[in-house]
C-alpha cells in the first residue's frame, strides 16, 4: 500500500511537469503558475521515484 | 557491516568485469537498457544540437524526415551490429580489441578514444554549467567563443565537473540508477518547455504548428556564417552522431550486460525521445530566443530553458548534462584502465574527470559540437569495421580471428593499416573532393572492411 501511494505521488509529480505546459499552450494557465507547478512536480518526482524505480531495475535484472 | 566499510574499500570493490566475460548472474534485464539509453540520449547535447540545426538553416520537412530515417538506421546499427557482437563475446571493446589488434595498438587506440570521450563529456559539463551559473548572474558563452572568458565560468564548470566525476567513480550501477530515475522526467520537461513557448511563436492550436514551423522555426535559411543543412545532412547526422557507439562498437561495454541481442533495439528509446522529440523541442526554444533577443550571439541552454519553464528547465539542463557526462566518463575510465588493468577504476575515473573538467572550460567544445560529434564517430569507426569482420568473416575465409592473441603478437599490423588507410581516405575525400565530414562515415566503413580483409590475408600469410 505504501509503495502504491509513493508511485502515485511520483506520477502526480510527472504529470505536474507536463499538464501545466499543455494548459499554457491552450491559454488556460499563466506561464508563471506553470513554472511553479513544474518545480513542485520535479521535487515530488525526485523525492519519490528513486525508491521504487531502482527496486524495479533490480527486479528486471534478475528476471 | 556494509556501512562500516571505508569509502576507499567501497570504491575498490567496484568490479565492472573489464578483463573478463560478464558472468550470467550479472546480466541485466531490458528495463535497465531502456532507462540507460533514454537517459543517455536525452542529454545535454540535445540542448545544443537542436538549436544548431536551426542555426544551419534546416527546413521543417528536411528535419522531420531526415531525423525519422536517420534514427531508424541508428537503431538497426545498434541491434544488428553492436548488440549481436556484444552478446556473442560478452567483453568490452577494449578487451576484444586487445585480442584482435594486440596490446600496442590497443594502447594507442585507448588513448585516442579516452581523449574523445573526455571532450564529449566536457561539452556536457559545459552545458550543465550554463544552468548552474544562472543564480550567480554568470556571463554566458557566445557562439563565437573559443577560450574561457571569465572566472565565474571556470569556477562553475569545476563545481559541475567535480560532482559528475564523483558519481562516475562509483561505477555503472550508480550511473544506470540515476539515468533511470531522471529519464522520464527529462522527456516531460523537454516537451513541456516547447509546448509552453509555442504561443509566443504564434502557434495557438495544433493545426497552426506546421505553418509556423516552416515559416518561423525551421525557415531553411542559415544564420550568417553557418553552412546550409539539407535532408541528407540531417539523415546522416542522426545516423552517425553515435557512430562510435554502434558501428564503432563502443557500446559493447554496455550491451555485454544484455541477456539477448534484441535488447539493442532498446536504443530506440534514446534516439526517438532524445534525437527526435528533444532536438525538435530545443530547436523551438532556440528559435524563440533568436526572435526575442533579435539575433543575440549568446548560446547558453541553461537560461533558454529557464526562460521557458523556470527552475525545472534549468535543473533539466543540469541533469541532462550529467546523464550523458557520467557514462561517457565511465567509458573513458574503462579505456584508460585497460592500458593497465591493475589501476583501480575509481582512481582512473578521478584522473579522467579532472582532464575532462579542464577541457569543459573551453566553450568551443559546445559551439563546434556537430563537427566534433561527426569527427569522433569517424575516428573510431574503422575499429568497429575491424571487429565486425573479425567476429563474422575471417574464420569463414580460412583466416584466424583474434589474430594478435593467436599469434602472440603485440601489434596486428592489419588493424593499424586499416585504421590509417581508412582515415587517410576520409581525409582525402574531404580535402580533395569536398565531401563534408557528416558523410564520410559510410564510404569509410566499406573502405575499412576492404582494407582489413586484404591486409589480414597478406599479414597472416606471412
Amino acid at each position: 500500500m505504501k509503495k502504491l501511494i509513493i508511485k502515485l505521488l511520483s506520477f502526480i509529480g510527472l504529470g505536474l511537469n507536463i499538464v501545466p505546459a499543455i494548459l499554457v499552450f491552450s491559454a488556460e494557465m499563466n506561464p508563471d503558475t506553470c513554472k511553479q507547478l513544474m518545480l513542485f512536480g520535479t521535487i515530488l518526482w525526485f523525492v519519490t521515484a528513486p525508491s521504487w524505480m531502482n527496486n524495479g531495475q533490480e527486479d528486471a535484472s534478475q528476471e | 557491516m556494509e556501512k562500516n566499510r571505508s569509502l576507499v574499500d567501497r570504491l575498490n570493490s567496484v568490479n565492472e568485469y573489464e578483463q573478463e566475460a560478464i558472468p550470467g548472474n550479472r546480466l541485466k534485464g531490458w528495463r535497465s537498457f531502456l532507462g540507460t539509453y533514454a537517459g543517455e540520449h536525452t542529454a545535454g547535447t540535445e540542448f545544443v544540437i537542436g538549436p544548431l540545426f536551426v542555426a544551419h538553416g534546416a527546413s521543417a520537412i528536411d528535419l522531420v524526415t531526415g531525423l525519422i530515417l536517420g534514427n531508424i538506421l541508428a537503431v538497426l546499427s545498434w541491434a544488428f551490429l553492436t548488440a549481436k557482437i556484444a552478446v556473442k563475446t560478452r567483453v568490452t571493446l577494449y578487451y576484444l580489441l586487445e585480442k584482435i589488434a594486440g596490446k600496442r595498438f590497443t594502447f594507442l587506440y585507448n588513448l585516442v578514444n579516452a581523449g574523445l570521450f573526455c571532450f564529449l563529456a566536457g561539452s556536457m559539463i559545459a552545458v550543465a554549467a550554463t544552468a548552474v551559473g544562472i543564480p550567480f548572474d554568470m556571463a554566458m558563452p557566445q557562439l563565437t567563443d573559443i577560450y574561457p572568458n571569465n572566472l565565474g565560468w571556470v569556477l562553475t564548470v569545476f563545481a559541475v565537473g567535480t560532482i559528475t566525476t564523483i558519481i562516475a567513480m562509483f561505477g555503472f550501477d550508480q550511473v544506470s540508477k540515476f539515468a533511470m530515475v531522471a529519464a522520464p522526467w527529462m522527456i516531460m520537461v523537454f516537451i513541456a518547455a516547447a509546448l509552453a513557448v509555442l504561443p509566443r511563436l504564434g502557434v495557438t492550436d495544433a493545426g497552426s504548428f506546421w505553418s509556423v514551423a516552416e515559416s518561423t522555426i525551421w525557415t531553411g535559411v542559415p544564420l550568417e556564417g553557418q553552412s546550409k543543412f539539407g535532408f541528407w545532412h540531417i539523415l546522416f547526422f542522426a545516423w552517425f552522431c553515435n557512430m562510435a557507439m554502434h558501428i564503432g562498437m563502443a557500446d559493447l561495454s554496455l550491451l555485454r550486460y544484455a541477456k539477448k541481442w534484441q535488447y539493442g533495439f532498446s536504443s530506440a528509446t534514446g534516439v526517438f525521445l532524445g534525437h527526435f522529440i528533444a532536438w525538435i523541442a530545443s530547436g523551438i526554444l532556440y528559435s524563440l530566443f533568436l526572435i526575442e533577443s533579435e539575433g543575440s550571439l549568446t548560446f547558453a541552454p541553461g537560461p533558454i530553458a529557464y526562460s521557458a519553464v523556470g527552475v525545472a528547465g534549468a535543473i533539466c539542463v543540469v541533469v541532462a548534462g550529467w546523464t550523458t557526462a557520467n557514462p561517457t566518463l565511465y567509458r573513458a575510465g574503462l579505456a584508460i584502465q585497460s592500458i593497465n588493468p591493475r589501476w583501480k577504476t575509481w582512481k582512473v575515473t578521478l584522473f579522467v574527470g579532472l582532464f575532462t573538467t579542464i577541457a569543459a572550460c573551453f566553450p568551443a567544445l559546445v559551439m563546434m559540437l556537430l563537427e566534433f560529434v561527426a569527427l569522433y564517430g569517424l575516428i573510431l569507426m574503422p575499429v568497429g569495421a575491424v571487429i565486425f569482420i573479425d567476429v563474422y568473416l575471417l574464420e569463414k575465409m580460412g583466416l584466424k580471428s583474434n589474430y594478435a592473441q593467436a599469434s602472440g603478437k603485440s601489434l596486428n599490423s592489419a588493424v593499424a593499416i586499416t585504421w590509417l588507410v581508412t582515415l587517410a581516405f576520409c581525409l582525402l575525400l574531404n580535402l580533395m573532393v569536398g565531401v563534408e565530414i557528416f558523410f564520410l562515415g559510410l564510404p569509410g566503413w566499406f573502405v575499412a572492411v576492404l582494407v582489413y580483409v586484404i591486409a589480414s590475408k597478406i599479414t597472416q600469410r606471412k
